[in-house]
């Protein structure tokens, strides 16, 4: 299927990315080469196979639910562009 | 000092012939001197290292790895000096916090000289996409050092370093080890803990080491190995001693060689180096044995289904809230995220969060994300059934030796399938090194790829260490200035 403008235009919205004309004409480009490449399972009939997502046996890890020290506040905030002191501080939502 | 390995270092420490100082300040000359070539560091702390390395030498060695200088990748959380993933939206990051892998090492008295170059978020082949500098092949000056581990890989290679930790996706470490010739190792998924590794492909991401020779890479291993409870991926499994498994001789083993590793597309000499590399596995006393693994040319198009689909999910919280860079001037939150990340992502970055948003799409899901998912399971068997006739697979870890920077500037297709001989490892979550076994005839080192079950580790080294031994050629070193 051949991708097209809007189809990036689309998927750039849901991943919060602006992109020029000049990006979306090339990541079209990109894009339908890449994908028209991958097409190439389709080769495969799997029907009946089974997933893989994770290569481990580990199904569950559990642990204590014990409260444990964790990251103190003025450091978990040190980092960002803009803080009060209290909270992450970002432009107004409402 | 800065040619030696770290078992060699340690030896001169132990006998009182040298101090952790010392060390420091002959790498750190070595690397004002090659620094200007191979570009390998985003950031070093002169005055930390040397601190350091002032208090290893007051204190009693816990570890070999006491009081030798190392590089990390620049993609491993670091308290005290800048993370930035090779990418603008984290330019100047300094986290809260080191990454499993640090803490160890600095519990071992390791010394971190500083933060190498990577590809932007681990994505890429060739390092070309680090935000901030490229690093160059020491071996010769225009080529690229592979990657997306290239800084770690250039700085081993060029002495700038004892060694580095990488982290290895889809052949991260291995591609840039062979690359540049130095040994490199992608440990089996589980067996070290990426707690504080920055998250790209999270199904397919291992740290692991590069250094100078295999007894080093097992040295390392020893110390990197284990369970974390703050990485729920990790698995509590016993760690062995990994240099008791270094003795000669491969009596007994069955190594396999995989004819579709050996397709169209290898170059002539890489292949001459490999079954060069062969033979002397065999007078090694190992039986070499035909293995097939049909699906792995389906492996490049799993892969840039998965990888890209995880990303475009980890990397959703670059958005200019917590950390890294922020667009200042936007004046609603979704237009700071948007403008925030389309200002500090790169070009490979966001082609990736655009391939793994649209195969995750409603409508697009079963087609792309789920069959990959089906056919990664085809991968992993072809693996599992070659295990059971032979205990390792070895074959070339790129098609080529290092090429020309900007080779592939406007085509990532035909960069993304040179990936295919490191990628299925990844997939199949086992362990994986490159060794460095020959050279072509522009002098460029050629790396032979190992490939065992689930925590065969220390079959990998055993084999390693012999062909290292055979190809007498870990003296071999760049000319730089």
């Amino acid at each position: 299927m051949k991708i097209t403008n809007e189809n990036v235009e689309r998927v750039a919205r849901l991943a919060r990315l602006d992109l020029s004309p000049g990006e979306i004409e090339t990541m079209t480009r990109q894009l339908d080469t890449i994908l028209s490449y991958v097409a190439k399972l389709d080769e495969l009939d799997t029907a009946d196979i089974d997933v893989t997502t994770h290569t481990q046996s580990m199904v569950n890890a559990f642990r204590d639910d014990a409260v444990l020290p964790s990251l103190p506040r003025e450091k978990a905030l040190a980092a960002a562009p803009r803080q009060n002191g209290e909270a992450f501080v970002v432009p107004r939502i409402i | 000092m800065h040619h030696m390995t770290i078992h060699e270092a340690r030896q001169l420490l132990d006998k009182g012939e040298t101090t952790s100082v010392k060390l420091v300040e002959a790498v750190l000359e070595r690397i004002d001197s090659v620094e200007p070539q191979i570009r390998a560091y985003l950031h070093l702390d002169r005055e930390g290292a040397l601190a350091a390395a002032e208090k290893a030498d007051n204190g009693k060695p816990n570890s070999p790895l006491h009081g030798i200088p190392l590089s990390v990748k620049d993609v491993l959380c670091t308290h005290d000096m800048p993370t930035t993933c090779g990418s603008k939206i984290l330019e100047g990051f300094i986290p809260p916090y080191d990454a499993t892998v640090v803490e160890r090492l600095r519990s071992a008295g390791a010394i971190l000289l500083g933060k190498v170059a990577m590809d932007e978020f681990a994505m890429g082949s060739t390092s070309e996409n680090c935000a901030f500098q490229v690093p160059e092949n020491p071996w010769k000056a225009g080529y690229v050092t592979g990657g997306s581990s290239g800084g770690s890989a250039a700085a081993v290679a060029a002495d700038a370093c004892f060694a580095s930790l990488g982290s290895d996706t889809g052949g991260s470490i291995r591609q840039p080890a062979s690359l540049c010739g130095t040994v490199g190792m992608k440990p089996t998924y589980g067996r070290v803990s990426r707690y504080g590794l920055v998250a790209f492909a999270s199904s397919l991401d291992q740290i692991g080491p590069l250094a100078k020779d295999v007894q080093d890479c097992a040295l390392i291993m020893n110390c990197l190995a284990g369970h974390d409870p703050r990485d729920s991926t990790s698995v509590n499994r016993p760690v062995p001693d990994y240099t008791a498994a270094l003795s000669e001789g491969l009596a007994g083993m069955r190594i396999g060689v995989p004819e579709e590793y050996f397709g169209e597309g290898l170059d002539p000499e890489v292949n001459r180096a490999i079954r060069d590399g062969i033979a002397m596995l065999k007078d090694a006393g190992a039986e070499i044995v035909d293995v097939r693994l049909p699906h792995t040319e389906y492996c490049v198009a799993v892969y840039y289904l998965i990888a890209p689909a995880e990303a475009s999910s980890n990397l959703a919280r670059f958005d200019g809230v917590r950390f890294g860079h922020r667009a200042m001037e936007a004046e609603t939150l979704l237009d700071m995220y948007r403008q925030t990340r389309s200002e500090g992502f790169g070009d490979e970055v966001k082609r990736r969060i655009l391939i793994g948003t649209y195969a995750l799409s409603a409508g697009y899901y079963d087609a792309y994300y789920k069959k990959a998912s089906q056919v990664r399971t085809l991968i992993k068997n072809d693996f599992e059934s070659a295990f059971t006739t032979c205990d390792l697979l070895v074959s070339p870890v790129t098609p080529t030796p290092a090429w020309k920077k900007g080779t592939h500037a406007d085509d990532p297709l035909a960069l993304y399938l040179s990936d295919i001989l490191t990628i299925s490892a990844n997939l199949a979550g086992i362990p994986a090194m490159s060794v460095p076994c020959g050279f072509s005839s522009n002098g460029l080192p050629i790396g032979m790829q190992l490939q065992g079950a689930h925590f065969a580790e220390e079959t990998l080294l055993r084999a390693a260490w012999n062909l290292e031994r055979c190809a007498g050629i870990s003296d071999h070193k760049p000319k730089l200035p």
